[in-house]
């Protein structure tokens, strides 16, 4: 057993740094480490830095202009960008649609999609849930109803991430009522500036514009722009999930929340000392830290097995519950460091020309509303409780 | 042993639950929640009108003769409606320090007015290093012709953006973080020297942080005796830390109700998700969760009116920590419960989740009050 990296995996970790310390813009990092919200500009600008590198589509075979990355590789990646405060990838082009495309389109939707996705040409999103099938995503009811070299679309579909941004959605629609559940479905491809489309905006607790509805109305969609089979959507979207779900621990994200965390109470007082010194508040933070040295160490095993050839089961469930469990106790810590400040919220501190004084911490006035947004990690993306259940019935066989 | 409401508290709650549920709609109060002041105007006429801005304070003030049971009962109420009015910080602390630490003439000047409604209070006992130690004053007053010059800065004043009093903590000798030393003065927030930074607070409601750049005040706005005011404020926090007691359990009385209506509504899988186990023990810890606090909420009123003692410390301690703890499971577990939904502004489910975890900001965490709780055990 070694559970260090080799020389090769050590020497591609100094290739990162040393791209990332030559690269990565200095303003799009401070916003990422001071949790301000990026601009659809922020985000392009450092995808175009990325194609030019060739390290954007690093789950794209290399024959399309992706990167032959192993999994320790994209791990090392994963945890260099958190640190160095690299913008999130916007996941539903690059990752997500992609692989689809990739795997069950055809020749064409290959060479229309995959350049504009490395472009930057195309912002997707997606339309998998509805407002009555969320974690029961089988029972979602927008229809396709095929009219000669058509379909025509009706329904709507909610808690689209940045679909504002969007000029192309990927949906999972209805096309078959007579069958079970899951096999009348299909898998199409929609331009949205195609008339019928409405994008309403859903503000979340925080106050943000984050997600959306999309309604559709009479939508006329090309049936070229089904991707595989009709009525076999289901199939599609269940390959799209294991994409999703890899990642979804978060554990470099909650790296990067853990030193920022460190940082913070060590400048916040308490009883006229910083508060890292408190006993109970340092032993709160060393509690979440050894959580996280161990689901470190589950998720390098994790990868260690794909390494080998295997597949991530029920283990990327689990880890998606203790990950994120870790990541809302960081930000709950977060908030409980600046003490009565987590009361105010002062927006006009989270805009990085702001040149006035800090009420409390210079990185005080996000943490509330960060705190309340990441509630979300344990809903989305297959909630904790469905996580849960595929491990009892994966492993246990309950 | 009765845990009941007398008939005249029960007919106070009566009336304050009555005019919350035909004023305080969520929508009208994401609108309050918009206009300048950060609350209905109009709203709390009508509770000054009715008497209730009255509640804590006696007869011959003018009041109501209420302790905290009744203090309880309008809080619990307000809490439902997540009502922004300041009756806490007005009513409840900052008439509560100048009713003990009052002279007759202060009494009749401010408090009058705080109980009628015609003036609002707001208090300013926390400085930026605080934390939550209201002995950890820095701002400092200095005697100056036959009055006091205050210099300082006073941190998270909520309502203290459009009070008409505010009353600040200033240390006229010891060092910081002494328990002696520690001076009360009531100043006009138009005083010169004043300066306040306004700001929306993240549960909906407004504050200030106030700078005091050289104030002058006479010597008429010293509150109570020079130096001694710790105790004071030491009392009257315990009094306000039962009153937000109340209202969080009235805030997650709703909680749990709108949770329990969702997962009796909400289908997945071909059932209301309420058909789930994981979601059913949920749910249950939930009501546990309130149940606990409801009884700390009933200790903490009652030891409120209580002379000062260890044993009155420690209870307000534990139900504060309780009421954290529960708060933040209550505000969590129904989010998760919710899903998505719980996640929205337009559902008021979000906002209740809010005020429970700012709530614990609030006159000390569940850590705080834990850490207190211990060392007033080791002090015994």
């Amino acid at each position: 057993m070694n559970i260090n990296y080799t020389p090769e995996e050590l020497a591609f970790r100094d290739d990162v740094r040393a791209f990332l310390d030559q690269a990565l813009p200095a303003d799009i990092s401070a916003k990422v480490k001071g949790f301000r919200h990026l601009t659809k500009e922020d985000h392009q600008r450092w995808q175009q830095i990325l194609c030019k590198q060739g390290w954007y589509a690093t789950h794209w075979p290399e024959e399309y202009g992706g990167v032959k990355w192993t999994p320790v590789q994209k791990h090392i990646w994963d945890e260099e960008s958190c640190q160095y405060g690299v913008p999130r990838s916007v996941p539903f082009g690059v990752n997500m649609v992609a692989p689809v495309i990739i795997k069950f389109g055809n020749e064409k939707q290959k060479q229309t999609y995959l350049p504009r996705i490395l472009s930057g040409e195309d912002w997707w999103c997606q339309g998998y849930s509805e407002p009555g099938a969320g974690s029961d995503l089988a029972s979602l009811k927008a229809r396709a109803v095929r009219e000669g070299d058509h379909y025509i679309v009706n329904g709507q579909k909610t808690w689209t991430t940045l679909g504002q941004h969007a000029n192309m959605i990927f949906c999972l629609v209805r096309t078959n009522t007579e069958v079970k559940a899951q096999e009348g479905i299909s898998f199409l491809l929609i331009d949205m500036n195609t008339p019928g489309i409405t994008v309403r905006p859903i503000i979340t607790l925080d106050g943000e514009h984050e997600v959306n509805e999309v309604f559709f109305q009479d939508v006329k969609v090309p049936v070229e722009n089904r991707v595989g089979e009709e009525d076999k959507g289901w199939t599609y979207a269940k390959f799209l999930l294991t994409y999703e779900r890899t990642g979804l621990a978060g554990i470099g994200l909650s790296k990067a929340a853990l030193s920022h965390l460190k940082q913070l109470a060590s400048r916040c007082i308490k009883n006229g000392r910083p508060l890292i010194e408190d006993t109970s508040f340092s032993q709160r933070i060393a509690r979440v830290e050894i959580d996280l040295t161990a689901a470190t160490i589950s998720n390098l095993r994790i990868i260690a097995a794909v390494e080998g050839g295997g597949m991530p089961g029920a283990e990327s469930s689990m880890l998606k519950v203790k990950g994120t469990e870790i990541r809302q106790a960081i930000n709950d810590l977060a908030r409980r460091a600046i003490g009565p400040y987590a009361i105010p919220f002062a927006e006009e501190e989270l805009n990085l020309d702001y040149e006035g004084e800090f009420l409390s911490d210079e990185n005080a006035a996000p943490l509330s509303a960060q705190y309340f947004n990441n509630r979300k990690l344990s809903i989305f993306g297959g909630s904790n409780e469905i996580q849960k259940n595929i491990v009892s019935k994966m492993i246990l066989g309950l | 042993m009765d845990f009941g409401l007398n008939e005249e508290q029960q007919m106070l709650q009566d009336t304050v639950a009555r005019l919350v549920r035909g004023e305080y709609s969520f929508e009208k109060r994401l609108a309050y929640s918009e206009t300048e002041a950060g609350f209905s105007v109009d709203f709390w006429k009508q509770l000054s009108e009715l008497g209730l801005t009255s509640v804590p304070f006696s007869e011959e003030l003018g009041g109501f003769g209420g302790g905290g049971v009744e203090v309880q009962s309008v809080m619990t109420e307000l809490g439902r409606g997540l009502c922004l009015e300041p009756y806490l910080q007005s009513v409840v602390f900052g008439g509560g320090l100048i009713s003990q630490a009052g002279n007759d003439s202060q009494k009749d000047v401010w408090l009058s007015g705080i109980a009628s409604g015609e003036l609002r209070a707001a208090v300013a006992l926390q400085e930026p290093q605080s934390f939550y130690d209201l002995n950890d004053v820095q701002t400092h007053a200095e005697k100056k012709d036959g009055g006091f010059v205050l210099n300082g800065r006073k941190a998270v004043v909520i309502g203290g953006h459009c009070a008409d009093l505010i009353v600040v903590s200033a240390r006229t000798s010891g060092g910081t973080r002494d328990t002696n030393g520690i001076s009360l003065f009531v100043l006009k927030p138009d005083t010169a020297g004043i300066e306040r930074r306004v700001y929306p607070t993240i549960d909906g409601s407004k504050g200030c942080d106030i700078t005091l750049n050289n104030v002058h005040v006479g010597a008429d706005a010293l509150l109570g005796e020079e130096g001694s005011a710790s105790e004071v404020i030491d009392y009257q926090a315990g009094r306000a830390i039962a009153a937000l007691c109340a209202e969080a359990v009235g805030v997650m009385e709703v909680a749990n109700e709108l949770t329990l209506d969702y997962l009796k509504q909400r289908k997945q899988f071909g059932v209301p998700i309420g058909k789930f186990q994981v979601l059913q023990h949920r749910m249950v810890d939930m009501m546990s969760e309130l149940e606990q606090a409801r009884s700390m909420a009933i200790l903490a009123a009652s030891v409120a009116d209580e002379e000062q003692s260890d044993e009155r410390r420690r209870a307000l301690s534990a139900a504060k920590n309780v009421i954290g703890r529960s708060g933040q499971f209550i505000s969590e577990q129904g989010i998760q419960s919710h899903g998505g939904i719980g996640m929205t502004w337009e559902y008021n489910f979000a906002h209740y989740a809010k005020r429970l975890i700012m709530i614990n900001h609030q006159l000390g965490d569940d850590d705080f009050h834990l850490e207190r709780y211990a060392f007033l055990l080791q002090a015994s």
